[in-house]
């Protein structure tokens, strides 16, 4: 209070001779508390400008854990993508030999279809004989029963 | 004799170095003072660090244009108005964004006393006097605000926060005179 007061007197005197209206002495008392009430908020929170370096000291302890589970993450991701490259490689590779497999079987589905065909046709003409050639066919068929 | 009465040039390294040395001295001395005004004009302990260094950065880069014309303190309170200005400035226009701010309200602010040996009694009433000056702060323009915590926070003269504030002695009178005004009108009422 002394000190509020002792300040206030300076102010007060500066106000007279400055020419401005005197300070009664509840504002000049209600002035004083609140500049002491100023000073002392700043100056605590001007103090409390060097916790930070505490904090980040508390900070680092924990830096150590938390790099360890950045790896952790990071070497899961890379494995995690390798496997589903992986994966989706032995898949297209599954899918082309089943595709090959399936070609084949079209492939030899198609031999054995122009086989049948072939065979049909040769059964046909060897069936076919000419009518010029008949009289010659039945002597044939006479002599060999001769 | 000659060596002795001739004076060697400066080098523009020393020359920086003093230069370094002179700002560094001034952040010193300056830094409580500029950070006190800005906390009390916003009440934000965190916009009041911020903007004392904001303060003081762009005092660094200006430093060299600083002819010393005024006062340190006063070149520096120049700058730290404008930013607190500026800082008004885009709050009021940024409006319609859900801007947090950490201001705390009259009643905390009046928490803060000095420790002395006082009884309850005056404790309480200090603080509702405190309560009641800041509740009157609120209520006055931006102008005056600065005016008066120039003169009864910092305890700066007129020509001194005539020279911070860009204002003539008259003006600053005049807004000092209405902030009184206020104060009193605060005070009496209670």
């Amino acid at each position: 209070m002394e000190r509020n007061d002792e300040n206030l007197t300076g102010t007060h005197r500066a106000t007279e001779r400055e020419g401005l209206d005197p300070l009664d002495p509840k504002t000049r008392e209600a002035i004083g508390n609140f500049r002491a009430s100023v000073h002392a908020w700043s100056d605590s929170m001007v103090s409390r400008s060097r916790v930070p370096a505490e904090v980040t000291t508390r900070k680092s302890q924990w830096s150590t854990p938390g790099w360890v589970l950045g790896s952790a993450v990071f070497v899961g991701a890379v494995s995690g993508g390798l496997y589903q490259n992986h994966h989706q490689q032995e898949q297209a590779r599954a899918a082309a030999a089943r595709e090959a497999e399936h070609q084949q079987q079209l492939a030899a589905e198609r031999a054995r279809e122009e086989e049948d065909l072939l065979a049909k046709v040769d059964s046909d003409l060897s069936r076919e004989v000419p009518s010029a050639m008949e009289p010659l066919a039945s002597l044939m068929s006479d002599e060999g029963s001769k | 004799m000659a060596a002795c009465t001739t004076l060697d040039p400066m080098t523009k390294a020393t020359a920086d170095e003093v230069a370094e040395r002179d700002f560094a001295s001034i952040v010193a001395t300056h830094r409580a003072q500029i950070f006190r005004f800005l906390l009390a004009s916003t009440r934000d302990v965190d916009l009041a660090e911020t903007l004392t260094q904001d303060c003081f950065l762009k005092a660094h880069r200006n430093w060299s244009s600083f002819r010393g014309d005024s006062s340190p303190m006063t070149w520096l309170m120049r700058i730290a108005i404008n930013l607190q200005k500026d800082n008004w400035r885009n709050r009021r226009l940024q409006f319609w964004r859900h801007t947090r701010t950490n201001a705390v309200d009259v009643e905390e602010a009046s928490d803060w006393l000095p420790s002395g040996e006082r009884s309850a009694e005056q404790q309480m009433l200090a603080r509702e006097q405190v309560a009641n000056v800041w509740r009157s702060v609120d209520g006055l323009s931006e102008r005056q605000r600065t005016v008066f915590l120039l003169r009864f926070v910092e305890e700066l003269e007129l020509k001194e926060i005539a020279d911070a504030t860009g204002l003539s002695e008259g003006t600053v009178k005049a807004h000092l005179s209405r902030a009184l005004s206020r104060v009193r009108a605060e005070l009496g009422e209670k």
